[in-house]
């Protein structure tokens, strides 16, 4: 199985281990890894804060970037809603374009509902193993590709992982994009809520699928306080199959 | 005791106070413009009482909702809902149609219909229902159109005292108060603003007592009922094959306001229409369970003409008044998803703004992500910049709308007009441009990336935050950024990228 990463503008410069982590993972799984150089950025920000026609260049170079791709991967869940909820609409007056963007949609993934759906991974059969209490922050973006409880089936296949469930789990954690500035008081009220529930499962670690998730709810917690490793999916899979450094908790 | 309601008559003009108790008109709903909303929502971030009301109210409805769609509906949820949306959809998309059957089944059952084409004619053709009927004590049950209108403020002008008669409506009436949620008028007040209120206005003794609460309001009520003239109500639906309003009511309060009163007024936008019984009973089913977590309102009242010779009870006369008031700028195509809504306010509920900042934090009638919506709409976009973009876009509302709104993308939308008429900033309009080209080409990519990364490393040293170790993993921390990002640190910590990107390490590895 041919797998092209889409490592995501954040991930590629905030958390670099996880992009690692997912092509570690993917190729212990039997998949060939690459990475079209070519990549920047979904477009999401723009698309978001309503500057269509910029977003809709970042499109058509998406598009470009993983025409050739068999499957393509990306950490986030954010940036992989971004492709399958906007960009077809995005070329509603370009059928020719509108239709190279639902092949994108049809062969993007998002990294675990990839591993769940496509892979079907069991990862007691490979033998996963995790020593910690970890707790697990759902991002709201999941809720558009219509994922649920997929990346908590993943944890608990991993043995020695003790799984506390994170109260208010539906809840945003207020990071949003530029909200999180332009609106700091609401976003930094909704963050230490979260925050507040982290401490209360008294985990050790919070498993993350989004790096915009990450980047604020670790934020808080530093300035909160309250100690916590972060790690992203990929990143627990990799060290409980033994391809990473496990970090100590 | 001067200014309990049931004292205050025409006598009050003498004060240059407005009669009676109103709140409508209330600045609260109707800010000056163009309206900002931080200041407001600062505070009520600030308000650690608010937050703890409205915070676990709608959080704990929020709960129930999904429990209760869930053992209802189980795995036909979805379809339900696409049921839901389907038909207001179609009812909408045919909206002459349903109205013309509508007024032609309404009239032929006795009602007299009004088309207000905005809130100033619906005030009017009340006033001058009232006025013909000579009308002294009005008792109203709760709408959200009448707030929209802001006729309490205009009834009691002509010497019409207005009493509301929704428990909810009528502590916030007595408090000059005015309603924050679509559903749960009094979400932000607890019992003790209650007691109190009761006891400065009513003259009741004071109680926190739930139960002795609600008999004090009960026994004012009453006799208000007994002696009114005039009974105002909203309308949950329109049903266009019978020509019949319906209300749902928790308290009983809306039947006494439609059928003791001679005469019966009931102001109703014209989205609320549906074509039949058998689509009605779909929307009840779902307003319930997503509104309240309840399987039915207790009282759901079909009202199809006033009272029939051999029937005993009933208004002698009734109105509807079908108001547009910016409804029909909204059935263009492009929005007029936004039209299905039935006001179950779940997704204020769900939102996990609303929940931290309160309805009136939205300086309008319709508050939460249906509000961020409509008012801007409504009232206009210039006007209430913020609405739209004070939102993450998590999606907790498209989620809990039981007719399938994509609140998300509409408000996406709305930005884009922003943009596209010029309403965000030209400064903003400059960075998104310039960041949408530098994220263009990959070379540019790569500088901006690695000019980011070298500015926040430089400034965590500066800081003495910065750790060692992994290069892919080490970080440093800063908390005081300047511009923008200042609105970041002013709240939490914000992360330097490690001293490494991913694609030096795919570049290490010499992978193809």
């Amino acid at each position: 199985m041919k797998v092209s990463l889409f490592v995501t503008c954040l991930t590629d410069t905030f958390y670099p281990r996880t992009g690692i982590a997912v092509v570690k993972v993917l190729e212990r799984l039997g998949c060939a890894v690459d990475f079209p150089q070519a990549q920047t950025c979904c477009g999401q920000p723009m698309f978001n804060n309503g500057f269509t026609d910029e977003a809709r260049e970042l499109a058509r170079r998406m598009v470009e970037v993983f025409e050739d791709s068999e499957y393509v991967v990306t950490p986030s869940g954010s940036c992989c809603a971004m492709i399958h909820d906007y960009y077809p609409q995005l070329f509603k007056d370009d059928p020719a374009m509108a239709e190279r963007a639902r092949k994108l949609v049809e062969k993007t993934y998002e990294f675990y509902q990839f591993l769940l759906t496509v892979v079907k991974v069991d990862l007691r059969s490979l033998g996963a193993k995790w020593s910690g209490k970890v707790t697990y922050h759902y991002s709201c973006h999941l809720r558009g590709l219509g994922m649920t409880d997929e990346a908590v089936r993943l944890i608990q296949q991993i043995e020695g992982v003790e799984y506390v469930p994170l109260p208010k789990a539906e809840q945003c954690c207020g990071f949003g994009g530029t909200f999180a500035m332009k609106y700091p008081q609401i976003s930094g009220t909704l963050v230490r809520d979260k925050v507040a529930c982290i401490r209360d499962t008294r985990a050790a670690a919070v498993v993350s699928n989004d790096a915009g998730c990450t980047m604020n709810i670790s934020g808080s917690c530093r300035r909160e306080n309250h100690a916590v490793t972060f790690l992203s999916l990929a990143e627990i899979i990799a060290e409980s199959l033994g391809l990473m450094e496990a970090t100590a908790v | 005791m001067s200014s309990t309601p049931s004292e205050s008559t025409t006598s009050g003009h003498d004060t240059g106070k407005p009669v009676g108790l109103s709140v409508n008109g209330h600045d609260l709903l109707f800010p000056p413009l163009p309206y900002d909303i931080h200041a407001r929502a600062d505070k009520a971030t600030a308000d650690k009482q608010l937050l703890d009301f409205v915070h676990v109210a709608t959080y704990r409805k929020d709960v129930t909702r999904r429990q209760v769609t869930s053992a209802a509906f189980g795995e036909k949820h979805g379809d339900f809902r696409e049921l839901g949306a389907a038909i207001k959809q179609h009812t909408l998309d045919h909206l002459d149609h349903y109205i013309e059957k509508f007024v032609d089944n309404a009239t032929a059952a006795g009602v007299r219909v009004h088309f207000a084409q905005d809130a100033a004619q619906a005030n009017a053709i009340c006033l001058d229902i009232a006025r013909r009927a000579g009308a002294k004590l009005c008792v109203k049950s709760k709408s959200m159109v009448t707030e929209e209108t802001q006729l309490l403020p205009q009834l009691e002008a002509i010497g019409v005292e207005t009493v509301e008669t929704d428990l909810g409506e009528f502590i916030l009436q007595l408090d000059h108060d005015a309603p924050s949620h679509i559903v749960t008028p009094m979400i932000h007040k607890n019992r003790q603003s209650v007691a109190r209120a009761f006891e400065r206005e009513l003259g009741a003794p004071y109680t926190e007592d739930p139960q002795e609460l609600t008999q004090i309001a009960r026994a004012h009520l009453r006799e208000k009922y007994r002696k009114a003239d005039l009974g105002i109500s909203g309308g949950n639906f329109l049903v266009a094959e019978t020509g019949s309003v319906v209300i749902c009511t928790n308290e009983g309060n809306g039947r006494f306001c439609t059928s003791a009163p001679r005469v019966h007024v009931a102001f109703v936008g014209i989205e609320k229409l549906v074509p039949t019984f058998e689509h009605l009973g779909v929307m009840l089913k779902l307003l319930a369970r997503t509104s309240t977590g309840q399987p039915l309102t207790v009282y759901t009242h079909v009202m199809t003409g006033p009272r029939r010779a051999h029937e005993h009870g009933g208004p002698d006369e009734m109105h509807v008044i079908l108001l547009d008031n910016g409804r029909t700028e909204i059935l263009k195509p492009e929005t007029r998803e936004m039209l299905r809504c039935i006001r179950c306010g779940a997704c204020l509920n769900a939102c996990p703004v609303y929940r931290k900042v309160g309805g009136h934090s939205y300086g309008a009638v319709y508050s939460g992500p249906i509000g961020a919506l409509i008012t801007p709409m409504f009232r206009g976009l210039a006007n209430y910049p913020d609405l739209p973009n004070a939102s993450s876009l998590c999606g907790a509302c498209y989620e809990a709308c039981p007719v399938k709104i994509n609140i998300p993308k509409y408000l996406i939308q709305l930005r884009a007009e922003m943009v596209s008429k010029r309403i965000t900033k030209w400064s903003d309009r400059l960075v998104y441009r310039m960041w949408a080209r530098s994220l263009g080409r990959s070379w540019t990519y790569r500088l901006g990336g690695w000019a980011q990364k070298l500015f926040f490393r430089w400034q965590a040293r500066v800081a003495g935050t910065l750790e060692l170790g992994d290069p892919y993993r080490s970080r440093g921390w800063l908390n005081d950024l300047p511009g923008p990002a200042g609105g970041w640190t002013s709240q939490r910590d914000m992360p330097t990228p490690p001293a490494k990107s991913f694609r030096q390490w795919w570049d290490e590895q010499n992978r193809p």
